[in-house]
């Protein structure tokens, strides 16, 4: 449970947060029409008579993005829906040019869903919790007013007018905005996974409609307020705090929540009314006479559950499962590139618990340094294992395997090659460790003196005395042996 | 030589294929009838240039043995469909000026196949009439009046108004119809021709101004029923740009038209017999009776028990959906934009939709936007299409005991201009026998049987199960047969 509360002069408050996620679907073209769908694109170049809403132009279902929402779907363990309808959510403003959208009212796609956010103590998180996901469904996105083209007029782009969205309805399940945060990151993460969004926020391929209220603990529900369109996760957590503050200080000054809509302003981080349910608009939903229901057969469902990757929360055990850290189990299930580049590092035979430890710390830091990501590593999954390899062999240390790296990313040579040339092999050839053990110990007789003294600690100090002699390239574990057998 | 405007689709297809005459000269001689029949205002546009570039390319297809279907054969267009370089209005002052860039499929087809365009043909506003007295562009007058000494311009009947009238007066030997509710059976039957709205499915709407989208289908009228079966052909097939359109292959049906009914049923619903209704249309119906008998079917009485239901189910669905399909004319992309001075952007939308709608759409915009509102929605669009359900059944249950139902097209003969444009019940109720198939989805047409008292033409109804065009083309074969309806407008034009 969520100890999250804000305090309010009249005791503690609990906060209900549901969220309402639209997510881009991936396709090449638009739900209804095979217009394209490319971000960035000049203004109105990718526009079919269907999306500008031509007299006598018909939509028809576009089978990818039918597809993506099932898979989607699947990947939260929901109910797919195999009969289910397009609905007209009728509105006029001048980026609508059908004076409706699309959409899928009465009967969704997808039905009753979850998702799983883990348990993160430093953000706030004790314990994994199960987050309920009402529906998904299918509908067609608006195209965009620009006012900054003409002194009194706006000017419409009808690029992305007609392009899919899958709306991704959870239970009002949350209680803080770190498992607001949470669930938008892991959602997030299983639709790149499942590769039917691209999860690019700034983009817009994913917004967020917050819906917050408060209560008492133990209390019914309290009245929502829906901010609209919120698009990162920082600012989704934003939108819950100071919302959620807003709401209290208002009821404790006398106040009622009103159900309203609301827009977030990034720049002021604060919410303001944008309509209330009084004004809102009666849509007139209805069935769309152009389509009919959408009916999904067994052969169909079948392909789009084989198509299915693995999903973050089974790789996450699966890491777990082979030794590795749930930390770095996290890190690197949390991105679908790193995770698909760390298994291709364990198909080329590198050890899990090490590579991981290795892929956290030594690639990510250089990548970190080099403002790269793993899309663009300078290092390849194989050339990794055979660095990897070679420490697992005992080749090279830990130590010089760090060195062998950063000469990999100056060179681009193997870590084999490198290993060679530069003769970093560590040797385990007892009588020259022997040697450069008894100098060291004859050199410094007042420690040799003071450890049989009984200050062991300085067992540490003729450890590294002889690495440093050997250059480096000693096995340590040899190293620890021979002191200790010299030493007595 | 005969008449050429006077030949049938068949015939000048046929006619052309032996040499008898050239499709420019076709082209030319009807050309010439649409330039004289200004009177009758059926065309909004006419183009005979595109009628004799299409012959030209028709008699050089003859020369190099390459006839199409309906090589050499010109046709009107109603201005509903959109073609391309060519004003699509809808007889919409919303759509005047709108020159589409893409051809509707249907008409493509017709393209495709040899035909070439008179013009395009007036319309009630948006395919919303019965009378073709909505037009923008002004009102039809049909070829037809009253032997009753006066001189009352009457209606062609509508939505296809300008088809149905330009076909009985010789203006074209067949045109492109829609029925949403008998706007092809209606005007058939109100002008002496015949028409054919197919099962719903069968013509693309790809390209067709839309009105009801679950209503809305595309059919011929012609002046027979094998005109109807050779242009039908040319204009069904699937098209996977319609979602709604049916993936069947495409009969053959004028080869398969027959008049012999021998071991078919013929259902008579009693419940369009209707009190008080006009004894020509009653007498005319019992002919039909016995014209049917007589090709060999057998007939029963058979019961839809819903019908009543039907005309308020239908102008409960219609207008919902046209309500939101008209939504697209706002001013922002084509057609008619009226920004008045500091207007905003909903100043424009009322003053755009204000002035781009007539008062008919507007009514329907109004019907179907208060049907579909919040805390009406059930009571009137759930149960309506509750009705449409019940409606379907009964003809399901009908069709158990017999091929095709025969019944009256309409409840009267052709009305006056004006007599019924205060009254718009009285208006809706002209569609009472039409409605139920369009609710159903199912094959119906117009055949003309008979003359009333005042020498108007009355048209008889076959409606059949869905997909079997070629039961109600056959049934209709035997009445015209039968009922030998050679009578024609006096040309006063």
């Amino acid at each position: 449970m969520s100890d999250y509360r804000i305090k309010g002069e009249t005791g503690e408050w609990e906060v209900v947060i549901g969220l309402e996620v639209h997510a881009q679907v991936t396709s090449n073209a638009k739900l209804f029409s095979g217009a394209a769908t490319a971000f960035g694109a000049e203004p109105n170049t990718q526009v079919s008579l269907v999306d500008a809403a031509m007299p006598g132009m018909l939509p028809v279902p576009n089978r990818e993005c039918i597809r993506q929402a099932v898979r989607t779907g699947m990947a939260i363990e929901a109910q797919i829906n195999k009969y289910s309808r397009f609905d007209r959510k009728n509105y006029f403003y001048a980026d609508l040019p059908q004076g409706y959208q699309i959409s899928q009212l009465y009967h969704p796609i997808v039905g009753e869903g979850s998702l799983t956010i883990e348990a993160d103590e430093k953000a706030g998180l004790p314990e994994a919790k199960r987050i309920g996901v009402e529906r998904i469904h299918v509908e067609q996105d608006a195209g965009k007013l620009m006012h900054d083209q003409h002194p009194s007029m706006s000017y419409v782009d009808l690029n992305r007018s007609g392009v899919a969205l899958m709306e991704i309805v959870s239970r009002p399940d949350m209680r803080s905005p770190a498992e607001a945060g949470a669930y938008v990151r892991k959602l997030r993460s299983i639709l790149r996974y499942v590769g039917s969004c691209d999860g690019n926020m700034e983009e817009g391929s994913m917004r967020a409609d917050v819906n917050v209220s408060v209560r008492k603990p133990g209390d019914e529900f309290g009245t929502r307020t829906e901010t609209k369109n919120v698009n990162s996760v920082r600012f989704v957590m934003a939108v819950i705090e100071g919302e959620a503050k807003r709401q209290v200080e208002l009821i404790e000054s006398g106040g009622t929540v009103v159900q309203e809509t609301r827009l977030y302003d990034p720049d002021r981080n604060e919410t303001r009314s944008m309509r209330s349910k009084e004004d809102a608009h009666d849509y007139r939903y209805f069935p769309d006479p152009d389509l009919l229901p959408l009916i999904l057969d067994d052969d169909f469902l079948a392909e789009c559950r084989t198509s299915l990757p693995e999903l973050p929360d089974a790789k996450r055990a699966r890491y777990l499962a082979a030794g590795i850290s749930p930390y770095n189990a996290d890190v690197l299930t949390a991105e679908v590139e790193a995770a698909l580049w760390f298994d291709t590092l364990l198909e080329a035979g590198a050890k899990p618990a090490p590579a991981a430890n290795w892929v956290t710390s030594e690639l990510f830091g250089a990548l970190n340094r080099m403002g790269r990501d793993l899309s663009d590593s300078p290092v390849s999954p194989a050339e990794a294992a055979e660095l990897l390899g070679l420490v697992a062999d005992g080749t090279i240390s830990g130590t010089i395997a760090k060195a062998v790296f950063e000469k990999m990313l100056e060179s681009g040579d193997a870590a084999g090659v490198i290993v060679e040339r530069d003769g970093l092999k560590q040797t385990s050839d007892t009588g020259a460790i022997e040697a450069e053990i008894a100098k060291i110990l004859t050199a410094n007789a007042d420690k040799v003196e003071q450890y049989k003294g009984g200050k062991e600690a300085l067992f540490g100090f003729f450890v590294g005395q002889t690495m440093k002699a050997m250059q480096g390239k000693a096995n340590p574990q040899v190293v620890n042996e021979l002191l200790k057998k010299t030493l007595g | 030589m005969t008449e050429l405007t006077n030949l049938t689709v068949a015939q000048i297809r046929d006619g052309h294929r032996a040499g008898e005459f050239s499709a420019v000269e076709v082209a030319e001689a009807f050309n010439a009838n649409v330039a004289g029949a200004k009177a009758l205002n059926a065309f909004i546009v006419e183009t005979p240039d595109h009628a004799i570039a299409a012959a030209k390319t028709a008699d050089a297809d003859r020369a190099a043995g390459t006839l199409k279907p309906l090589s050499g054969v010109p046709i009107g267009m109603k201005d509903l469909f959109a073609t391309s370089g060519v004003q699509t209005t809808a007889a919409s002052h919303m759509l005047e000026g709108f020159v589409p860039r893409y051809e509707s499929t249907v008409s493509a087809k017709l393209w495709d196949a040899g035909c070439g365009m008179l013009g395009k043909l007036n319309l009630d506003q948006f395919a919303m009439g019965s009378s073709n007295e909505t037009s923008y562009f002004g009102n039809v007058i049909s070829p037809w009046k009253r032997k009753d000494g006066g001189n009352a311009a009457l209606a062609p009947g509508g939505s296809s108004g300008g088809s149905s009238s330009a076909i009985a007066a010789r203006l074209c030997p067949a045109a492109t119809g829609t029925d949403t509710g008998g706007s092809i059976r209606q005007p058939a039957a109100f002008t002496g021709i015949s028409g054919i709205k197919p099962t719903y499915g069968r013509c693309s709407r790809w390209g067709i101004v839309a009105f009801a989208s679950s209503l809305d289908q595309a059919g011929p009228m012609a002046r027979d029923v094998r005109d109807c079966a050779i242009m039908l052909e040319n204009m069904a097939g699937f098209d996977p740009k319609d979602a709604t359109s049916l993936n069947m292959a495409v009969p053959n049906w004028e080869a398969a038209l027959s008049s012999d009914l021998k071991g078919k049923t013929v259902g008579i619903p009693k419940e369009y017999r209707l009190e008080g209704i006009d004894p020509d249309i009653d007498a005319m119906w019992d002919a039909g009776i016995a014209m049917l008998k007589d090709a060999g079917a057998e007939v029963v009485e058979i019961s839809l028990p819903h019908t009543k239901y039907a005309l308020p189910a239908y102008y409960i669905i219609a207008p919902a959906e046209a309500s939101s399909n008209l939504a697209r004319y706002d001013g922002v992309r084509y057609g008619l934009r009226d920004l008045p001075e500091k207007a905003g952007l909903q100043d424009m939308y009322a003053a755009t939709r204000a002035d781009g709608f007539g008062p008919e759409v507007k009514r329907r915009i109004m019907i179907g936007t208060y049907v579909l509102s919040a805390g009406f929605y059930d009571a009137y669009y759930t149960q309506a299409q509750k009705v449409r359900t019940l409606i379907a059944r009964d003809f399901e249950a009908a069709f158990g005991v017999c091929d095709v139902i025969l019944a009256p097209t309409a409840p009267s003969a052709a009305f006056g201009l004006g007599e019924k444009t205060a009254d718009p019940l009285s208006m809706y109720l002209n569609d009472v026998f039409a409605v139920p198939a369009s609710l159903a989805g199912l094959p119906a047409m117009s055949v003309p049987a008979a003359l009333n008292r005042e020498g108007l033409p009355l048209g008889l109804q076959i409606i059949g199960k869905a997909f079997d065009e070629q039961g109600v083309l056959n049934a209709g074969l035997a009445i015209e047969e039968r009922a030998g309806f050679n009578a024609r407008a006096e040309k006063w034009w």
